[in-house]
């Protein structure tokens, strides 16, 4: 009964689907432990599965809750997991996903109510690898120059817009919420490999301890995670080889 | 039930963590004791989303001059920006972006490794002669890079962030002359704690309000909160009816494409394949104004030129450019085409409409970002705003692309830094233990109502009224329906009833709060644009289509009393070098 729709076959993307939802819910308010409930709505193909959510919350039950800003996958708010996988409810949409919804809290951040997460430990590893420009030149009054090979080196982690897919699809980090997580990694990968940066040994050098990039077993669940398409695995293995080979 | 309080003070605060509220951070910070409070995390304010790029007279590849950008945004403005704040603004671009630069903004290079530049709409060399490169990007996402970059050095700084704590009301103290702010009363999403915090001084930086319309480029969150609230307690508000509808929105979903596609060399099309730009803005092309560009767009359906079945759509057409240029240059742009339209914008031309997309006006300052509340220009010390909640007014009737990027980190820095030398003159506020009353009386309120009206669905009442009768082009027949409209739905506001009554993440609750910041914003813009019976910039009247110079070169000011109703008042418009001329591109 499970229809899933494919980009190939013609679905009319203003034609009208049943949508069935199987929202995980959790309010610690009511309730002791989370619990699955089910609803089921109208929406189009071209639907996303935020708009999906948002007919739920404000046709069937305002406690639904869930973050969202700005609904086309540059905010970075909605992260969850649907069908299994770590996503964008915002760039999803129901020809993508299936009319056939589960949806989950992201794993590895504690659960506060429904879809909600907990991001202080994730920004508090993103603070950790010191993910800001330093650079003891002064340039004076005009801009450091920077050749465009230089610039492309470091573009893929500039992507980046913390919504968490990554680290929270990442088993190692389930199992040990000390780990930094490829989100901090590519932050810092961000700066380590921008030719204006000199905080290049700090960072290594913190991402050396236990917490650090030696963590990562390339199971390469956050490179399929990442909604901007960053190569974040290849991004933490580029640290891992300047930690082993490009230090003095 | 009785919510928590909790008492805070400090020397500033800055509500709202998009590019205004950063960059005022990073000057407030280390300075005096500052909290940054946001109802987002930082990194997701919509800043994030702008994409084209951040204008200024660098000429690092052409000859240009601030003089020159200053003339383009008077034009832009229709002549109703205040010129020395535009001045300043264009002075100042410069300094800004190498500012960015210093702080490690990622922006594409020229082959020399210089900051590249672009063209944009309505940015031009020599007063009009021809498109300029002015515009200083990152492939398109230049507001994400900025976004970050402000963020990151606010992490560098340790700056005290209040994460997804929502303001709700302004505290102030004094009477008469003595009158000023005294600090805001904040919800904490996570708890449904109420945060009084006492602070000397106060910026309002929380962005625009196109929630208030169906088809818009804004996040879910732009609800006016900043402007809203200060609305409510009697300050005025400035050149409401004068609110921009970019050209290229994705049809049917508003999500905006860069006018940097035009930049790149993108084209405009109707629905026969004719460059309808061609015969509207003969010199500059698919590169005029955002406000002739969307008006255009809007003759060409009217007259039947549209595309698709119902023929209310034109196109956005890139096949002509090299792929390489579209993947270096474009390619969030066209992964969201790909996503939402399944098209590939290579092979295939791009649906889009007018969304609406930027408030020109809002809180009334002055340059250095202080409030001012009547049309003297009189200061309420300890207020200031900055960025788009803000009109100083630099935009005028229009703002031209990149200025608003532009507009966030000049006057953010400004209202920083005047923030900052006020508090070091003053002494702390007083702040009762009852300050928190209004807000929780007003949640409280709402949690007990059993009225039944939904909050979803006047919130889709008002932005399909505003849509269909307040955007591109209005009449007073079409802003009495509006007016009616917003009339109804101010009065079944007061039956709204929410399902959640609990205190953790009760976003039911603040949705239906800041549903009455945009009814009461929505009612101010469309009195606004009853009033004003000229055409100007992005306000057009069908039934006064010319500019009257005369009469309507001045800023209207709407302010509203207790029971919800409006008056309007007026202050001139600050001219300068260059004179009101008619304008074509």
């Amino acid at each position: 009964m499970a229809i899933t729709l494919s980009k190939g076959k013609a679905v009319d993307a203003m034609q009208l689907l049943t949508v069935h939802l199987r929202i995980k819910r959790y309010n610690p308010e009511v309730d002791s432990r989370p619990h699955w409930q089910e609803f089921e709505i109208q929406a189009k193909a071209a639907d996303t599965v935020l708009n999906a959510l948002h007919t739920v919350k404000w046709t069937l039950d305002g406690t639904l809750s869930f973050r969202r800003s700005c609904a086309h996958g540059v905010c970075g708010s909605d992260a969850m997991v649907i069908n299994g996988q770590n996503r964008l409810s915002c760039v999803n949409l129901i020809s993508d996903v299936g009319t056939d919804l589960v949806i989950e809290p992201i794993r590895g951040l504690p659960v506060i109510k429904d879809l909600i997460v907990d991001m202080e430990p994730f920004f508090a590893q993103y603070r950790s690898v010191v993910p800001y420009l330093i650079a003891d030149d002064d340039p004076g009054y005009k801009e450091r120059y920077q050749s465009q090979q230089d610039r492309e080196r470091y573009d893929d982690t500039t992507k980046c817009i913390l919504c968490a897919c990554c680290t929270t699809s990442c088993p190692v980090y389930w199992a040990n919420g000390d780990y930094v997580g490829p989100a901090a990694i590519v932050n810092a990968h961000r700066f380590i490999f921008d030719s204006r940066d000199h905080g290049t040994e700090q960072r290594l050098d913190i991402l050396n301890q236990k917490s650090g990039v030696w963590r990562c077993r390339t199971a390469f669940n956050c490179t399929e995670a990442c909604p901007r398409g960053i190569k974040v695995t290849q991004a933490i293995e580029e640290v891992k080889r300047a930690i082993l080979y490009d230090r003095a | 039930m009785s919510l928590n309080v909790h008492f805070h003070s400090y020397d500033a605060v800055i509500v709202g963590a998009g590019g205004a509220g950063l960059r005022a951070a990073i000057e407030a910070s280390g300075k005096c004791r500052t909290a940054v409070l946001t109802k987002l995390y930082p990194t997701r304010s919509h800043t994030g989303a702008a994409q084209g790029g951040m204008c200024a007279a660098l000429a690092n590849v052409e000859e240009d001059y601030w003089e020159w950008h200053a003339f383009d945004t008077v034009k832009g403005s229709d002549y109703l920006g205040d010129q020395p704040a535009i001045e300043i603004m264009c002075q100042e671009a410069i300094d800004a972006v190498i500012d960015l630069e210093h702080f490690g903004l990622a922006f594409s290079r020229t082959p020399e490794g210089k900051i590249d530049q672009r063209r944009f709409g309505g940015h031009t060399r020599n007063h009009g002669e021809a498109p300029v490169r002015r515009s200083c990007y990152a492939a398109d996402r230049t507001g994400h890079m900025i976004l970050q970059t402000l963020y990151q050095q606010c992490v560098a700084r340790d700056v005290n962030f209040f994460n997804e704590f929502q303001v709700f009301d302004v505290l102030f103290e004094g009477e008469g002359k003595d009158r000023r702010c005294a600090g805001v009363v904040a919800y904490e999403l996570a708890t449904g704690d109420l945060h009084v915090f006492a602070s000397k001084g106060v910026l309002f930086a929380t962005g625009g309000y196109g929630k208030m319309f169906r088809i818009s480029s804004n996040a879910h969150t732009l609800t006016g909160d900043g402007p809203g609230v200060l609305f409510q307690n009697g300050l005025p508000m400035e050149d409401l009816e004068f609110y921009q509808f970019h050209p290229t929105g994705i049809y049917g979903l508003g999500i905006l494409l860069t006018e940097g596609a035009r930049g790149e060399g993108g084209i405009l099309r109707n629905g026969l394949g004719e460059r309808f730009m061609e015969r509207v803005a003969p010199t500059v092309k698919d590169l005029a104004p955002r406000d002739m560009v969307s008006r255009a767009i809007h003759a060409e359906i009217k007259a039947g030129r549209g595309a698709g079945p119902d023929k209310d759509y034109v196109y956005l057409d890139l096949t002509h450019l090299p792929p390489e240029q579209i993947d270096a240059k474009l390619p969030d742009i066209t992964g969201f085409v790909r996503t939402y339209l399944g098209i590939e914008p290579k092979k295939d031309p791009i649906p889009i409409q007018p969304t609406a997309h930027y408030a020109m006006g809002g809180i009334p300052t002055n340059v250095n970002g202080e409030v001012v509340i009547d049309t003297n220009n009189t200061v309420m010390p300890g207020l200031y705003a900055a960025g788009e909640c803000a009109c100083v007014s630099v935009h005028g009737a229009n703002r031209l692309g990149t200025n608003s990027l532009l507009d966030i980190v000049v006057f953010g820095r400004r209202g920083g830094r005047s923030m900052v030398q006020f508090v070091n003159t003053v002494d702390h506020p007083n702040v009762t233990k009852s300050a928190a009353d209004k807000v929780r009386d007003r949640i409280e309120q709402v949690k007990s109502s059993t009225g039944g009206e939904k909050v979803a669905e006047l919130r889709t009442t008002l932005q399909e009224t505003m849509t269909r009768n307040a955007s591109v082009v209005r009449t007073e027949e079409s802003l009495t329906e509006a007016k009616a409209t917003i009339d109804d739905l101010r009065k079944r506001y007061h039956g709204i009833s929410i399902d959640d009554k609990g205190s953790i993440f009760n976003s039911d609750l603040v949705e239906a709060l800041e549903l009455s910041h945009l009814l009461d914003l929505a009612n101010g813009l469309v009195m606004g644009a009853q009033a004003r019976q000229e055409s100007r910039g992005a306000h057009w009247r069908d039934d006064f289509p010319t500019r009257d110079d005369v009469k309507w070169m001045k800023h209207s000011f709407a302010y509203q009393d207790n029971e919800g109703n409006i008056t309007l008042k007026y202050k001139d418009v600050v001219g300068g070098r260059y004179q009101p001329m008619e304008r074509k591109y």
